[in-house]
Protein backbone atom coordinates (compact mmCIF):
# COMPACT_ATOMS: atom_id res chain seq x y z
CA UNK A 1 0.00 0.00 0.00
CA UNK A 2 1.26 3.46 -0.87
CA UNK A 3 0.55 6.81 0.73
CA UNK A 4 1.50 10.41 0.13
CA UNK A 5 3.91 11.61 2.76
CA UNK A 6 4.82 15.25 3.42
CA UNK A 7 7.83 16.22 5.46
CA UNK A 8 10.70 18.67 5.62
CA UNK A 9 13.96 17.26 4.34
CA UNK A 10 17.05 19.30 5.16
CA UNK A 11 14.85 22.36 5.48
CA UNK A 12 12.90 21.92 2.27
CA UNK A 13 9.29 20.69 2.11
CA UNK A 14 8.93 17.46 0.13
CA UNK A 15 6.00 15.28 -0.80
CA UNK A 16 6.35 11.73 -2.07
CA UNK A 17 4.33 8.58 -2.62
CA UNK A 18 5.92 5.85 -0.50
CA UNK A 19 4.99 2.29 0.35
CA UNK A 20 3.99 1.62 3.95
CA UNK A 21 6.88 -0.81 4.28
CA UNK A 22 9.58 1.63 3.15
CA UNK A 23 12.28 2.22 5.70
CA UNK A 24 13.47 5.77 6.17
CA UNK A 25 17.02 4.93 5.07
CA UNK A 26 15.76 3.47 1.78
CA UNK A 27 13.54 6.50 1.23
CA UNK A 28 16.45 8.88 1.79
CA UNK A 29 18.91 6.94 -0.31
CA UNK A 30 16.65 5.77 -3.14
CA UNK A 31 14.05 8.54 -3.49
CA UNK A 32 16.33 11.49 -2.74
CA UNK A 33 19.81 10.11 -3.44
CA UNK A 34 20.89 11.21 0.04
CA UNK A 35 23.44 8.45 0.42
CA UNK A 36 25.28 9.91 3.42
CA UNK A 37 23.35 7.80 5.95
CA UNK A 38 24.71 4.26 5.64
CA UNK A 39 23.09 0.88 6.04
CA UNK A 40 25.70 -0.84 8.19
CA UNK A 41 24.19 -3.56 10.34
CA UNK A 42 20.65 -3.28 8.91
CA UNK A 43 19.24 -3.86 12.36
CA UNK A 44 19.76 -0.77 14.51
CA UNK A 45 22.99 -1.97 16.05
CA UNK A 46 25.67 0.29 14.56
CA UNK A 47 24.30 3.84 14.26
CA UNK A 48 25.72 4.44 10.76
CA UNK A 49 22.19 5.22 9.54
CA UNK A 50 21.56 7.93 12.18
CA UNK A 51 19.72 11.02 11.00
CA UNK A 52 17.85 13.70 12.93
CA UNK A 53 14.07 13.61 13.18
CA UNK A 54 12.70 16.78 14.76
CA UNK A 55 16.21 17.53 16.00
CA UNK A 56 16.72 14.21 17.78
CA UNK A 57 18.78 11.21 16.61
CA UNK A 58 16.89 8.41 14.90
CA UNK A 59 18.07 5.10 13.45
CA UNK A 60 16.75 5.37 9.91
CA UNK A 61 17.27 1.65 9.17
CA UNK A 62 14.58 0.70 11.70
CA UNK A 63 12.28 3.70 11.17
CA UNK A 64 9.29 3.49 8.86
CA UNK A 65 8.98 6.44 6.49
CA UNK A 66 5.22 6.39 7.00
CA UNK A 67 5.79 7.17 10.68
CA UNK A 68 7.63 10.40 9.77
CA UNK A 69 4.60 12.21 8.35
CA UNK A 70 4.98 15.95 9.02
CA UNK A 71 8.40 15.57 10.62
CA UNK A 72 11.57 17.57 10.08
CA UNK A 73 14.35 15.29 8.82
CA UNK A 74 17.99 16.29 8.65
CA UNK A 75 20.80 14.31 7.07
CA UNK A 76 24.52 14.89 6.73
CA UNK A 77 23.91 16.44 3.29
CA UNK A 78 22.04 19.34 4.92
CA UNK A 79 24.82 20.26 7.32
CA UNK A 80 27.06 22.34 5.05
CA UNK A 81 25.49 25.70 4.23
CA UNK A 82 26.40 27.50 0.99
CA UNK A 83 29.46 25.34 0.57
CA UNK A 84 30.73 26.00 4.11
CA UNK A 85 31.16 22.96 6.32
CA UNK A 86 29.41 22.81 9.67
CA UNK A 87 31.58 23.09 12.79
CA UNK A 88 31.41 19.33 13.30
CA UNK A 89 32.26 18.54 9.67
CA UNK A 90 35.24 20.89 9.85
CA UNK A 91 36.37 19.50 13.20
CA UNK A 92 36.14 15.89 11.95
CA UNK A 93 38.17 16.89 8.89
CA UNK A 94 40.83 18.77 10.85
CA UNK A 95 41.18 16.24 13.67
CA UNK A 96 41.10 13.07 11.52
CA UNK A 97 37.79 12.06 13.09
CA UNK A 98 37.00 10.14 9.92
CA UNK A 99 39.15 7.33 8.58
CA UNK A 100 37.18 5.08 6.24
CA UNK A 101 34.25 7.46 6.73
CA UNK A 102 31.46 4.88 6.84
CA UNK A 103 30.34 5.74 10.37
CA UNK A 104 31.05 9.47 10.06
CA UNK A 105 27.65 10.76 8.85
CA UNK A 106 25.94 8.97 11.74
CA UNK A 107 28.53 10.17 14.24
CA UNK A 108 28.21 13.77 13.07
CA UNK A 109 24.41 13.78 13.13
CA UNK A 110 24.24 12.35 16.65
CA UNK A 111 26.96 14.74 17.85
CA UNK A 112 25.10 17.62 16.15
CA UNK A 113 22.00 16.89 18.21
CA UNK A 114 24.15 16.88 21.37
CA UNK A 115 25.87 20.18 20.60
CA UNK A 116 22.57 21.88 19.84
CA UNK A 117 21.38 21.26 23.38
CA UNK A 118 24.74 21.45 25.14
CA UNK A 119 27.47 23.48 23.54
CA UNK A 120 30.04 22.45 26.12
CA UNK A 121 29.68 18.71 26.79
CA UNK A 122 32.33 16.89 28.81
CA UNK A 123 34.02 13.75 27.50
CA UNK A 124 31.69 11.47 29.44
CA UNK A 125 28.60 13.08 27.88
CA UNK A 126 30.09 12.73 24.40
CA UNK A 127 30.89 9.06 25.06
CA UNK A 128 27.38 8.44 26.39
CA UNK A 129 25.65 10.11 23.45
CA UNK A 130 27.82 8.35 20.86
CA UNK A 131 27.39 5.02 22.69
CA UNK A 132 25.10 3.75 19.92
CA UNK A 133 27.49 4.54 17.07
CA UNK A 134 30.19 2.05 16.18
CA UNK A 135 33.49 2.85 14.49
CA UNK A 136 35.91 0.11 13.42
CA UNK A 137 38.79 2.43 12.43
CA UNK A 138 39.50 5.31 14.75
CA UNK A 139 39.37 3.77 18.19
CA UNK A 140 37.03 6.68 19.03
CA UNK A 141 39.78 8.91 20.44
CA UNK A 142 39.85 11.20 17.42
CA UNK A 143 36.07 11.21 17.14
CA UNK A 144 35.75 12.49 20.69
CA UNK A 145 38.54 14.98 20.04
CA UNK A 146 36.66 16.19 16.93
CA UNK A 147 33.41 16.70 18.84
CA UNK A 148 35.22 18.65 21.53
CA UNK A 149 36.95 20.76 18.89
CA UNK A 150 33.59 21.49 17.24
CA UNK A 151 32.15 22.48 20.61
CA UNK A 152 35.01 24.94 21.09
CA UNK A 153 34.46 26.38 17.60
CA UNK A 154 30.74 26.82 18.29
CA UNK A 155 31.41 28.38 21.67
CA UNK A 156 33.88 30.83 20.13
CA UNK A 157 31.35 31.82 17.47
CA UNK A 158 28.54 32.29 19.99
CA UNK B 1 15.24 -0.23 -4.67
CA UNK B 2 16.90 -1.78 -1.69
CA UNK B 3 15.47 -4.81 0.04
CA UNK B 4 12.14 -3.99 1.63
CA UNK B 5 10.24 -5.22 4.59
CA UNK B 6 7.39 -7.61 3.80
CA UNK B 7 4.22 -5.89 2.57
CA UNK B 8 1.89 -4.54 5.25
CA UNK B 9 -0.53 -1.73 5.87
CA UNK B 10 0.51 1.06 8.26
CA UNK B 11 -2.32 2.45 10.38
CA UNK B 12 -2.00 5.24 12.92
CA UNK B 13 -5.11 5.46 15.14
CA UNK B 14 -5.77 8.54 17.28
CA UNK B 15 -7.44 6.76 20.20
CA UNK B 16 -7.12 3.46 22.06
CA UNK B 17 -10.68 2.57 21.04
CA UNK B 18 -9.78 3.14 17.40
CA UNK B 19 -6.67 0.97 17.78
CA UNK B 20 -8.77 -1.87 19.24
CA UNK B 21 -11.31 -1.48 16.42
CA UNK B 22 -8.56 -1.80 13.82
CA UNK B 23 -7.33 -4.98 15.50
CA UNK B 24 -10.84 -6.39 15.61
CA UNK B 25 -11.33 -5.72 11.89
CA UNK B 26 -7.85 -6.94 10.96
CA UNK B 27 -6.79 -9.78 13.27
CA UNK B 28 -3.44 -10.22 11.47
CA UNK B 29 -2.28 -6.99 13.10
CA UNK B 30 0.46 -6.10 15.52
CA UNK B 31 0.61 -3.09 17.82
CA UNK B 32 3.79 -1.07 17.52
CA UNK B 33 5.24 1.96 19.32
CA UNK B 34 9.00 2.61 18.96
CA UNK B 35 9.44 -0.40 16.70
CA UNK B 36 13.07 -0.85 17.74
CA UNK B 37 12.45 -4.56 18.38
CA UNK B 38 9.48 -5.33 16.13
CA UNK B 39 10.78 -3.70 12.94
CA UNK B 40 14.10 -5.53 13.27
CA UNK B 41 12.27 -8.83 13.76
CA UNK B 42 10.06 -8.09 10.75
CA UNK B 43 13.20 -7.36 8.77
CA UNK B 44 14.66 -10.70 9.88
CA UNK B 45 11.46 -12.36 8.67
CA UNK B 46 9.98 -14.02 11.72
CA UNK B 47 7.02 -11.73 12.32
CA UNK B 48 3.97 -12.27 10.15
CA UNK B 49 1.50 -9.41 9.99
CA UNK B 50 -0.80 -7.69 7.53
CA UNK B 51 -1.35 -4.48 9.47
CA UNK B 52 0.96 -2.50 11.71
CA UNK B 53 -0.97 -0.43 14.24
CA UNK B 54 1.27 2.50 15.21
CA UNK B 55 0.33 3.76 18.68
CA UNK B 56 2.54 6.85 18.80
CA UNK B 57 -0.24 9.34 17.97
CA UNK B 58 -2.52 8.33 20.83
CA UNK B 59 -2.55 11.13 23.42
CA UNK B 60 -2.28 10.18 27.08
CA UNK B 61 0.02 7.22 26.61
CA UNK B 62 3.13 9.33 27.10
CA UNK B 63 2.44 10.69 30.59
CA UNK B 64 4.38 10.13 33.79
CA UNK B 65 2.32 10.92 36.90
CA UNK B 66 3.01 10.64 40.59
CA UNK B 67 0.14 10.52 43.05
CA UNK B 68 -0.25 9.35 46.65
CA UNK B 69 -0.57 5.76 45.55
CA UNK B 70 2.61 5.72 43.50
CA UNK B 71 3.94 6.20 40.01
CA UNK B 72 1.98 5.83 36.77
CA UNK B 73 4.01 5.36 33.59
CA UNK B 74 2.20 5.57 30.27
CA UNK B 75 2.89 2.72 27.88
CA UNK B 76 4.29 5.11 25.27
CA UNK B 77 6.77 6.89 27.55
CA UNK B 78 10.12 6.62 25.81
CA UNK B 79 13.09 5.10 27.56
CA UNK B 80 14.93 8.40 27.23
CA UNK B 81 12.15 10.22 29.08
CA UNK B 82 12.16 7.51 31.75
CA UNK B 83 15.93 7.78 32.12
CA UNK B 84 15.92 11.57 32.38
CA UNK B 85 13.09 11.84 34.92
CA UNK B 86 14.83 12.97 38.12
CA UNK B 87 11.92 11.97 40.39
CA UNK B 88 12.00 8.40 39.13
CA UNK B 89 15.79 8.33 39.48
CA UNK B 90 15.45 9.41 43.11
CA UNK B 91 12.46 7.35 44.22
CA UNK B 92 12.78 4.25 42.03
CA UNK B 93 16.49 4.22 41.07
CA UNK B 94 16.46 0.71 39.61
CA UNK B 95 13.79 1.76 37.10
CA UNK B 96 15.80 4.73 35.82
CA UNK B 97 19.03 2.70 35.79
CA UNK B 98 17.40 -0.14 33.87
CA UNK B 99 15.83 2.25 31.35
CA UNK B 100 19.17 4.00 30.84
CA UNK B 101 20.96 0.70 30.24
CA UNK B 102 18.64 -0.48 27.46
CA UNK B 103 20.14 -0.66 23.96
CA UNK B 104 21.86 2.57 22.89
CA UNK B 105 20.89 6.23 23.21
CA UNK B 106 19.51 6.32 19.66
CA UNK B 107 17.14 3.43 20.42
CA UNK B 108 16.00 5.04 23.65
CA UNK B 109 14.74 8.07 21.71
CA UNK B 110 11.81 6.02 20.38
CA UNK B 111 11.74 2.72 22.32
CA UNK B 112 8.99 2.73 24.94
CA UNK B 113 8.35 1.39 28.44
CA UNK B 114 5.61 -1.01 27.32
CA UNK B 115 7.68 -2.03 24.32
CA UNK B 116 10.48 -3.17 26.59
CA UNK B 117 8.07 -5.03 28.87
CA UNK B 118 6.61 -6.80 25.83
CA UNK B 119 10.01 -7.35 24.18
CA UNK B 120 10.13 -10.57 22.21
CA UNK B 121 12.34 -13.35 23.52
CA UNK B 122 15.76 -13.77 21.92
CA UNK B 123 17.96 -16.68 20.91
CA UNK B 124 21.12 -17.37 18.99
CA UNK B 125 19.08 -19.63 16.68
CA UNK B 126 16.31 -17.10 16.10
CA UNK B 127 17.78 -13.62 15.78
CA UNK B 128 19.47 -14.41 12.50
CA UNK B 129 18.72 -13.72 8.86
CA UNK B 130 16.05 -15.72 7.06
CA UNK B 131 18.54 -17.70 4.96
CA UNK B 132 20.51 -18.63 8.08
CA UNK B 133 17.42 -19.93 9.88
CA UNK B 134 16.14 -21.71 6.75
CA UNK B 135 19.45 -23.52 6.33
CA UNK B 136 19.08 -24.67 9.94
CA UNK B 137 15.48 -25.94 9.36
CA UNK B 138 14.13 -23.00 11.38
CA UNK B 139 13.33 -23.59 15.08
CA UNK B 140 10.48 -24.22 17.46
CA UNK B 141 9.67 -20.53 17.85
CA UNK B 142 9.07 -19.95 14.16
CA UNK B 143 8.23 -22.51 11.46
CA UNK B 144 10.45 -25.30 12.86
CA UNK B 145 9.90 -28.48 14.84
CA UNK B 146 12.73 -28.48 17.33
CA UNK B 147 14.46 -26.18 19.73
CA UNK B 148 18.14 -26.17 18.75
CA UNK B 149 19.07 -25.06 22.24
CA UNK B 150 17.40 -28.05 23.93
CA UNK B 151 16.49 -30.51 21.15
CA UNK B 152 15.01 -33.07 23.54
CA UNK B 153 12.76 -30.54 25.21
CA UNK B 154 9.26 -29.63 24.15
CA UNK B 155 9.34 -25.88 24.53
CA UNK B 156 11.21 -22.89 23.14
CA UNK B 157 14.08 -21.76 25.37
CA UNK B 158 14.54 -18.26 23.90
CA UNK B 159 15.45 -15.86 26.68
CA UNK B 160 13.50 -12.81 27.80
CA UNK B 161 15.91 -9.88 27.66
CA UNK B 162 13.90 -6.85 28.77
CA UNK B 163 15.73 -4.75 31.37
CA UNK B 164 12.77 -2.79 32.68
CA UNK B 165 10.74 -5.78 33.91
CA UNK B 166 13.07 -6.85 36.76
CA UNK B 167 13.41 -3.24 37.96
CA UNK B 168 9.62 -2.93 38.11
CA UNK B 169 9.14 -6.41 39.59
CA UNK B 170 11.14 -5.61 42.73
CA UNK B 171 8.60 -2.82 43.32
CA UNK B 172 5.61 -5.14 42.77
CA UNK B 173 4.48 -3.12 39.74
CA UNK B 174 1.16 -3.76 38.04
CA UNK B 175 0.13 -3.24 34.45
CA UNK B 176 -3.14 -1.96 33.00
CA UNK B 177 -4.40 -3.84 29.97
CA UNK B 178 -7.26 -3.10 27.63
CA UNK B 179 -8.71 -5.38 25.01
CA UNK B 180 -11.86 -6.67 23.36
CA UNK B 181 -13.01 -8.18 26.67
CA UNK B 182 -12.52 -4.95 28.63
CA UNK B 183 -9.90 -3.56 30.96
CA UNK B 184 -7.98 -5.31 33.70
CA UNK B 185 -5.05 -4.63 36.01
CA UNK B 186 -2.69 -7.51 36.69
CA UNK B 187 0.57 -7.86 38.59
CA UNK B 188 3.47 -7.42 36.17
CA UNK B 189 4.66 -10.87 37.24
CA UNK B 190 1.46 -12.36 35.78
CA UNK B 191 2.24 -10.85 32.36
CA UNK B 192 4.92 -13.48 31.75
CA UNK B 193 5.05 -17.22 31.07
CA UNK B 194 8.07 -19.55 30.95
CA UNK B 195 7.76 -20.33 27.24
CA UNK B 196 10.03 -18.60 24.75
CA UNK B 197 7.54 -19.01 21.91
CA UNK B 198 4.61 -17.60 23.88
CA UNK B 199 5.98 -15.67 26.83
CA UNK B 200 3.25 -13.05 27.31
CA UNK B 201 -0.14 -13.70 28.87
CA UNK B 202 -1.76 -10.91 26.84
CA UNK B 203 -5.06 -12.02 25.31
CA UNK B 204 -5.65 -11.64 21.58
CA UNK B 205 -5.99 -7.96 20.71
CA UNK B 206 -5.06 -6.86 24.21
CA UNK B 207 -2.92 -3.78 24.70
CA UNK B 208 -0.73 -2.72 27.62
CA UNK B 209 -1.59 0.92 28.27
CA UNK B 210 0.10 1.83 31.54
CA UNK B 211 2.31 0.69 34.38
CA UNK B 212 1.61 1.36 38.05
CA UNK B 213 4.40 1.27 40.62
CA UNK B 214 3.07 1.45 44.21
CA UNK B 215 4.78 3.91 46.57
CA UNK B 216 7.82 2.36 48.16
CA UNK B 217 10.66 3.49 50.38
CA UNK B 218 13.10 0.77 49.34
CA UNK B 219 16.52 1.57 47.93
CA UNK B 220 17.26 -0.21 44.67
CA UNK B 221 19.69 -0.73 41.83
CA UNK B 222 19.83 -2.48 38.46
CA UNK B 223 22.89 -3.80 36.64
CA UNK B 224 23.51 -6.22 33.83
CA UNK B 225 26.23 -8.29 32.27
CA UNK B 226 26.81 -7.71 28.57
CA UNK B 227 29.61 -7.97 26.08
CA UNK B 228 29.68 -4.32 25.04
CA UNK B 229 29.06 -1.27 27.20
CA UNK B 230 26.14 -0.12 25.05
CA UNK B 231 23.53 -1.48 22.62
CA UNK B 232 23.84 -5.10 23.77
CA UNK B 233 20.98 -7.05 25.24
CA UNK B 234 21.70 -8.40 28.74
CA UNK B 235 23.41 -11.76 29.01
CA UNK B 236 21.78 -11.52 32.41
CA UNK B 237 20.52 -8.57 34.42
CA UNK B 238 19.44 -8.14 38.00
CA UNK B 239 17.40 -5.63 39.97
CA UNK B 240 17.68 -5.59 43.74
CA UNK B 241 15.64 -3.60 46.24
CA UNK B 242 16.41 -3.27 49.92
CA UNK B 243 13.92 -2.17 52.55
CA UNK B 244 14.80 -1.42 56.19
CA UNK B 245 12.36 -3.38 58.34
CA UNK B 246 13.92 -2.11 61.55
CA UNK B 247 17.37 -0.97 62.63
CA UNK B 248 18.93 -4.39 62.20
CA UNK B 249 16.71 -6.12 59.64
CA UNK B 250 16.80 -5.71 55.88
CA UNK B 251 14.38 -7.16 53.34
CA UNK B 252 15.75 -7.79 49.86
CA UNK B 253 13.79 -8.42 46.68
CA UNK B 254 15.54 -9.75 43.59
CA UNK B 255 14.40 -10.04 39.99
CA UNK B 256 16.47 -11.37 37.13
CA UNK B 257 16.26 -11.09 33.36
CA UNK B 258 18.11 -12.73 30.48
CA UNK B 259 18.41 -16.19 32.02
CA UNK B 260 14.94 -17.64 31.45
CA UNK B 261 12.08 -17.17 29.00
CA UNK B 262 10.51 -14.81 31.52
CA UNK B 263 11.88 -12.41 34.13
CA UNK B 264 12.04 -14.26 37.43
CA UNK B 265 11.53 -13.08 40.98
CA UNK B 266 13.70 -14.76 43.61
CA UNK B 267 12.57 -14.86 47.22
CA UNK B 268 15.33 -14.49 49.78
CA UNK B 269 15.09 -14.49 53.58
CA UNK B 270 15.44 -11.21 55.48
CA UNK B 271 18.89 -10.30 56.73
CA UNK B 272 19.08 -9.65 60.46
CA UNK B 273 22.48 -8.18 61.17
CA UNK B 274 22.41 -9.11 64.89
CA UNK B 275 22.34 -12.87 64.39
CA UNK B 276 23.59 -13.41 60.83
CA UNK B 277 27.04 -13.04 59.39
CA UNK B 278 26.54 -10.79 56.32
CA UNK B 279 29.30 -12.59 54.40
CA UNK B 280 27.57 -15.94 54.88
CA UNK B 281 24.20 -14.37 54.06
CA UNK B 282 25.36 -12.92 50.73
CA UNK B 283 27.18 -16.13 49.86
CA UNK B 284 23.95 -18.04 50.47
CA UNK B 285 22.05 -15.46 48.40
CA UNK B 286 24.44 -16.12 45.51
CA UNK B 287 23.89 -19.89 45.79
CA UNK B 288 20.11 -19.38 45.84
CA UNK B 289 20.32 -17.36 42.62
CA UNK B 290 22.54 -19.94 40.94
CA UNK B 291 19.87 -22.56 41.63
CA UNK B 292 16.94 -20.38 40.59
CA UNK B 293 18.14 -19.20 37.18
CA UNK B 294 18.21 -21.34 34.08
CA UNK B 295 20.44 -19.81 31.40
CA UNK B 296 20.58 -21.84 28.19
CA UNK B 297 22.74 -21.79 25.06
CA UNK B 298 20.78 -18.83 23.70
CA UNK B 299 23.77 -16.49 23.51
CA UNK B 300 27.40 -16.83 22.41
CA UNK B 301 28.43 -16.64 26.06
CA UNK B 302 28.37 -19.88 28.06
CA UNK B 303 25.33 -20.45 30.30
CA UNK B 304 27.56 -21.39 33.23
CA UNK B 305 29.35 -18.04 33.08
CA UNK B 306 26.02 -16.22 33.02
CA UNK B 307 24.75 -18.24 35.98
CA UNK B 308 27.83 -17.59 38.13
CA UNK B 309 28.27 -13.97 37.20
CA UNK B 310 24.64 -12.91 37.72
CA UNK B 311 24.68 -14.52 41.16
CA UNK B 312 27.88 -12.68 42.09
CA UNK B 313 26.57 -9.40 40.65
CA UNK B 314 23.26 -9.67 42.53
CA UNK B 315 25.00 -10.34 45.85
CA UNK B 316 27.39 -7.43 45.23
CA UNK B 317 24.51 -5.03 44.49
CA UNK B 318 22.57 -6.24 47.53
CA UNK B 319 25.57 -5.67 49.79
CA UNK B 320 25.97 -2.18 48.36
CA UNK B 321 22.38 -1.33 49.30
CA UNK B 322 22.98 -1.93 53.02
CA UNK B 323 23.21 1.31 54.96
Amino acid sequence: MKRIISLRLNGKPVEDAVSDNTLLIDYLRDNHQLTGAKKGCDGGECGACSVLVNGRPRLSCITLTASCQGNDIETIEGQAKNGILSALQRAFHENLGAQCGFCTPGMIMVAESLLRRNVNPDENEIRQVLGGNLCRCTGYVKIIKSVRAAARMMETVS
Amino acid sequence: MSELLPEFEFVRPKTIEEALEVFKAKPQSRFCAGGTDLVVNMRRGFVDLETLIDLTSIPGLKNIDFDQGGLHIGAGVTLRTLTENSQIATIFPAVAQAAGSIAGPNHRETATAAGNLCLDTRCLYLNQSHWWRKSNDYCLKYKGDICHVAPKGNRCRAAFSGDLAPALLVYDAQVDLIGPEGSRRIPLKALYKEDGADHLSLRTGELLISIFVPSNQARSAYEKIRVRGAIDFPLAGVAVSCEDIDEVTYRFKLAITGTNSMPIVIDVPDLTIENTDPDAYFQAMGKLIQKAVSPQRTTTIAPHYRRLSIAALAARIARGLLL
